[in-house]
């Protein structure tokens, strides 16, 4: 097989380990904790060029690229990082990182609380999106990158790039959020509420401490993830691809698998269930929930916006209705209010809310441009 | 750097340095990339063309894409001294609308337009015919352009929703009329503020 010139090509993960204890902003103290990240392409000498890519609900620090030739998959967003792809390789030092709580190595519930001997399990404490840039902070201070060429993130991935330029204002050039919200509305916070409860009242959920039991709740996190995945997906999109087509001829009375879209989803939820921790799933949606950070700045977003010298590109997607457009273009409201550089594109696409991953073509193009421009202005 | 167009060059001469300038409906970002390198001047375009707003991404001008018949909700009164709609307004359908927005965003208002009254449109009518003309270059039945209007109608237009006209320049094929503009300028460019 030839190598893909476009692809990072052969990737390995990395571990940042860290002594300092990170005091949560719901009040808990995790006293050591460790990171798990990749990086691509090269830092340059005035250490200008570095992006980090945050991930979203079920992603991951293995952004671009596989770590072995014949993987199925590459990184979740290999589509837009490598040579020559929008958030270039070859001009951009790209670091992703696994999320605290995270089930991809990064410290979370599965993972062994040293003060026990056991899996931190219902003992992990909840982690909400600006946790999560405090700990960012930390990896970035270990790579040493002052500042950011741009931070980039899509839905939940979207909020810690938003919240990165609440937080740390000084140390964002550029931040990218995409197909993401400033806030939950009610019927988001039900979808996941809907979600959690899912697994919450699975019999093999032990109250978050299964792992001793060598179970995990694995129906209860398959139905979160085919409700959620449903509210990825446009009904443009759904219709398109399985319309009412059977499995099999003609209708069989019985409450079996006889839709495409059931067994798409029923194959979807299991896959999802085999690799990911429930416990980890938990935590994500309440994060999102969670996430509002107007909140400290009297319900203000300009406000909370007002530190913050960095540019914005805030891009949605028109079947996007989980995070539709009209959310993007309150936190576009918010910046212009605050006076701050902003750019806004609503992109046409069947995919919905996933469309963030896809490569429709205007959205490939619009990333592209902008990010050349970000090369050029931190001389990457 | 490529010479600006000569209308928006006009257009660049009225603004004045290091101010806040909206451009509706502006393209790929000509005038407002100008303004940013030579006149330090901010501000955001707003633009629906997808195309075009790529290449205003790519000049590095701050693009809204939205569709300026929905109006400028979503930006405060008087945030901006000038509001810009170049060669745009002839093709809108709530022409009243984006003028009491623009009054009410910006404290200056620049608005440019084919001239109707500009003599081979009159002479084309006058022999019974639509007229097409290097502004106005479509037939009746093709043309985005649904609010066709001379410089006298525009400016008592201006003046019904309590606008006052502080400058006006007619042009034609990039130069500037002063003798007869609305019978011999085909491009008309009128800057205006609240009364």
């Amino acid at each position: 097989m030839t190598p893909d010139p476009h692809s990072v090509g052969i990737v390995s993960a990395q571990c940042a380990e860290f002594d300092e204890p990170l005091v949560l902003q719901g009040g808990a103290v995790i006293p050591r904790y460790q990171l798990m990240y990749e990086t691509y392409g090269t830092l340059n000498a005035e250490r200008s060029n570095a992006i980090l890519i945050c991930h979203a609900l079920s992603g991951s620090h293995h952004v671009a690229g596989r770590y072995q030739p014949d993987d199925k998959y590459p990184g979740w967003w290999d589509t837009m990082i490598g040579p020559g792809k929008p958030i270039d390789t070859n001009r951009f030092f790209v670091v992703g990182v696994n999320n605290l709580g995270g089930c991809h190595g990064s410290t979370g519930p599965s993972s062994i609380n040293p003060a026990t001997g056991q899996p931190w399990g219902s003992g992990f404490p909840v982690v909400v999106v600006n946790d999560w840039v405090h700990a960012q902070a930390r990896l970035a201070d270990r790579l040493g990158i002052e500042r950011w060429a741009a931070v980039i993130g899509g839905s939940l991935g979207g909020m810690q790039a938003l919240r990165w330029t609440v937080t740390f204002p000084h140390r964002v050039r550029h931040c990218l959020s995409i197909a993401s919200a400033p806030k939950l509305t009610a019927q988001n916070i039900a979808f996941n509420d809907v979600a959690r409860n899912a697994i919450l009242t699975d019999p093999e959920f032990h109250g978050g401490d299964y792992y001793q039991h060598g179970v995990w709740p694995k129906r209860g996190l398959k139905l979160a993830r085919m409700l959620g995945h449903i509210t990825y997906l446009s009904d443009e999109g759904l219709g398109g691809k399985f319309g009412r087509q059977l499995l099999a001829e003609g209708y069989q009375f019985g409450y079996g698998t006889e839709f495409e879209i059931e067994s798409y989803l029923r194959y979807q939820g299991d896959r999802f269930a085999d690799v990911f921790d429930a416990n980890s799933y938990l935590l994500m949606t309440k994060a999102l929930d969670y996430f509002d950070p107007a909140r400290h700045y009297g319900g203000s977003l300009p406000a909370a916006l007002a530190a913050s010298p960095a540019k914005y590109l805030i891009v949605a997607f028109t079947t996007d209705w989980r995070f539709s457009p009209e959310r993007s273009k309150e936190t576009v409201k918010a910046l212009l209010d605050a006076k701050k550089p902003v750019v806004y594109a609503e992109i046409e696409s069947v995919h919905g809310h996933d469309a963030f991953l896809m490569t429709d073509e205007p959205y490939m193009r619009l990333m592209d441009a902008y990010l050349k421009r970000v090369a050029e202005e931190v001389g990457a | 750097m490529s010479e600006l167009r000569p209308d928006l060059a006009r257009i660049a001469g009225w603004i004045a340095p290091e101010s806040r300038v909206l451009d509706l409906g502006c393209g790929d970002g000509e005038l407002l990339a100008h303004l940013r390198d030579h006149k330090q001047v901010s501000g955001y375009g707003i633009e629906i063309d997808m195309d075009s707003v790529i290449g205003a991404v790519g000049r590095g001008v701050n693009v809204i894409q939205r569709d300026l018949e929905s109006g400028l909700a979503g930006f405060e009164a008087s945030s901006f001294d000038y509001v810009v709609l170049s060669l745009t307004i002839q093709s809108m359908r709530h022409v009243e609308a984006i003028i009491d927005e623009m009054l009410r965003v910006g404290r200056t208002g620049i608005v440019t337009f084919p001239n109707f009254g500009y003599w081979e449109n009159r002479w084309q009518l006058a022999l019974g015919r639509m007229p097409v003309s290097e502004t106005i270059p479509y037939q009746w039945y093709n043309t985005p352009n649904i609010h066709l209007c001379t410089l006298n109608d525009f400016d008592a237009l201006l003046v019904s929703h309590g606008a006052r006209i502080t400058s006006q320049i007619v042009m034609h094929q990039g130069r500037r009329i002063t003798f007869l503009p609305n019978l011999l300028g085909s491009l008309a460019l009128v800057r205006f503020e609240k009364d």
